[in-house]
């Protein structure tokens, strides 16, 4: 009976999901695989936006089912497998998590293309994508450097993965380049979702003295905090405003559409190959919510790295770096490579935190 | 002062614990095991939110948490108590469906700016230095839920009503045969969980974090589920159970913003490592758990057999 029920409500949610007009044969299918809720306010609703743009570009000559809510494990394999069975040309799943699902329906589906988002592994059928988003936490870091009165920043991270972790110090390190100083507290919430703890973690840090919050979650609970007590604060994947009208200094805003479009693109002239994207904010992958709530000089000041992390003049990853114990990471004027990046697992000096490993 | 600012967010965090066991344990007194707490507290949490923004009043708000949460529970009632289908089946089917609804029909509003809940100060007492910020300028969920601690224990313990409801749950038979009426008081109890769910649903939308989103109830029903067993059915263990969990749970975000060396996983996970080690303790002694536990639990009852 109870197993009855979940695969009942399991299809269900697919028949909502996938829903779309038998008659359209000749469509071209672009099917996307959600880890979280397509009006989140953060990361899934920035992959929607992705796909709106995207079907707005082809219009009738592509489809774009999708499933919403499919979490991270055994049931995303079925999701995405599901997908693959419908006919998509190509699927794209939107989480680090779901990687190694992806591999595994791949090697059932040679002829289906797929697009994992975040991750490091492919096939001759996987190609991932990324976003540079540590470029918009460091001018995030060096608003903070300037904006913070007690030289302390608080970080609400979700999972210790690469990407977060660079995230960490991309931000940390921005602030030292305007106030060596600078201090950085990070709490690791171990979800992705749940605003009540990213609110907690959000009030716990302000209780410790940072004035200015920054976060790797999906929901915009912390903004709401950081607007409630008076402190400023970064939103992340979608533009936070609405819940931080006088907190919210800028934000890093996901843009995927222009890639979902290329990469369709691609696949429609039949010249799509697997490969590692890796594009940030030259690329217009990632764009920056006005900088707000600020004097204009920290704003000309964030306009100006922005311009230079576009044209390649500056990386943010540049020397001197220390790791967090004081060895040197990076000499002066030595940049890091992709691979470190993508594979981020150390601190850089002044974190206030142990890394979990 | 961080002391009384730890409080206050402790406070916030255990209240939507408190309430939603203390409704669970008085179903779980007349006999029925309904776990689909989390589904009823996120219907609560969305109808709440939708009414206060319609309206402007919180209040109104809370009322339609209490609402919906209990009309939700009659469907459940309906099919287990009417219908007799299984009741673990039932409540995990309400929980998803709970789930799906609140997305549908939330929709419209995600993302939403809502309206915060203002506190109510007492007067008087509400001027007693640390103590009267703590416990008497608080939102009117953490006085129900006080209130409602107070007034199940009396109601089960000292009422007569009360000790009929102990005694379907502990034996339907028997007090079908006295004459008591099993399904109605049955329904009646499932309804009160229904709004207590709700209405613990509606502090998450109105006070913990006043906004809507999806699946915002996060796994609290559970905890909440989890906490009437660590209470061994009793109220006042419920609250203490309750602020334990919310005491952890933010200790564990404060120790971190410390800088405390411990690795986070560990950290995220101490609550409920906390639920377990309790649970140890008291099922240490079977014969207080057996006590307890009402004998009737989770049993379907057919009057007519």
């Amino acid at each position: 009976m109870k197993n009855f029920l979940f695969a009942l409500a399991a299809s269900a949610a697919a028949i909502v999901g996938v829903a779309a007009p038998a008659a359209a044969q000749d469509k071209t299918k672009i099917c996307f695989v959600y880890v979280g809720s397509k009006t989140d306010g953060g990361w899934t609703q920035a992959h929607e936006l992705g796909r709106t743009t995207l079907q707005e570009h082809f219009g009738d000559k592509i489809e774009t089912p999708y499933l919403e809510n499919v979490p991270e494990g055994p049931d995303a394999e079925r999701a995405i497998e599901r997908m693959a069975r419908s006919g998509c040309a190509v699927v794209f799943t939107t989480s680090f998590g779901f990687m190694d699902a992806t591999l595994k329906v791949a090697e059932k589906f040679p002829d289906v293309k797929f697009e994992h988002a975040t991750g490091y592994k492919t096939l001759p059928n996987v190609a991932t994508y990324n976003s540079r988003f540590y470029e918009g936490r460091f001018i995030n870091g060096q608003i903070a450097g300037k904006m913070s009165k007690n030289g302390v920043a608080g970080y609400i991270a979700s999972f210790p993965i690469p990407e977060v972790v660079a995230g960490i110090n991309a931000f940390l390190h921005g602030a030292r380049t305007v106030n060596p100083e600078f201090k950085l507290k990070v709490i690791w919430v171990n979800t992705w979702f749940d605003p009540g703890k990213e609110a907690d973690a959000a009030k716990a840090l302000i209780d410790q003295g940072v004035d200015v919050l920054t976060q790797h979650t999906d929901t915009t609970a912390p903004m709401q905090v950081a607007e409630e007590r008076g402190i400023k604060a970064f939103g992340q994947a979608s533009d936070m405003i609405s819940a931080g009208p006088t907190a919210q200094l800028s934000s890093i805003v996901d843009t995927w559409g222009a890639y979902y479009i290329k990469r369709t693109q691609a696949i429609l002239d039949g010249t799509w190959t697997s490969q590692q994207t890796f594009d940030g904010l030259k690329d217009g992958i990632l764009t920056m919510a006005p900088y707000t709530n600020m004097p204009d000089d920290v704003k000309a000041m964030a306009m100006d790295t922005e311009a230079k992390i576009k044209s390649g003049e500056l990386k943010p990853f540049s020397g001197p770096i220390n790791k967090q114990d004081g060895t040197p990471w990076l000499k002066e004027g030595e940049t890091s490579d992709d691979g470190t990046i993508l594979g981020m697992n150390f601190y850089i000096e002044g974190v206030d935190d142990k890394l979990p490993q | 002062m961080i002391f009384e600012a730890i409080l206050l967010t402790v406070i916030t965090a255990s209240t939507p614990l408190v309430i939603a066991a203390i409704g669970e344990l008085v179903t779980e007194r007349a006999g029925v095991l309904n776990l689909g707490v989390e589904g009823m507290m996120i219907v609560g949490a969305v109808c709440a939110f939708i009414a206060t923004k319609t309206t402007g009043s919180p209040y109104v708000g809370v009322l339609a948490g209490i609402v919906a949460g209990a009309a939700f529970s009659l469907l459940f009632g309906f099919l287990t108590l009417t219908l007799v289908a299984n009741q673990v089946a039932t409540g995990l089917a309400l929980t998803i469906l709970g789930l799906g609804v609140s997305g549908m029909v939330g929709e419209s509003v995600v993302g939403q700016p809502g309206i915060k809940m203002q506190p109510i100060a007492i007067p008087l007492l509400s001027d007693i230095p640390v103590l009267g910020t703590i416990l008497f300028r608080q939102d009117i969920f953490f006085y129900l839920s006080i209130a409602l601690v107070i007034g199940v224990n009396w109601f089960l313990f000292n009422s007569r009503t009360g000790l009929k409801l102990r005694a379907i749950g502990d034996s339907h038979g028997s007090a079908h045969t006295l004459g008591l009426p099993v399904i109605r008081t049955r329904y009646l109890a499932v309804m009160f969980g229904g709004a207590c769910a709700g209405l613990a649903g509606a502090q998450l939308s109105l006070v913990y974090t006043p906004q809507w989103v999806e699946n915002m109830s996060a796994g609290r029903g559970w905890i909440a589920l989890a906490l009437v067993v660590f209470a061994a059915w009793r109220p006042w263990r419920v609250l203490a159970g309750g602020y334990l969990f919310g005491a952890v749970t933010i200790g564990q975000l404060h120790a971190q913003a410390l800088g405390i060396g411990l690795p986070s996983q560990f950290m995220s996970a101490l609550p409920y490592a906390a639920t377990i080690v309790v649970l140890i303790i008291i099922s240490h002694n079977r014969r207080t758990t057996l006590i307890n536990t009402p004998a009737s639990l989770g049993k379907p009852f057919v009057p007519d057999r």
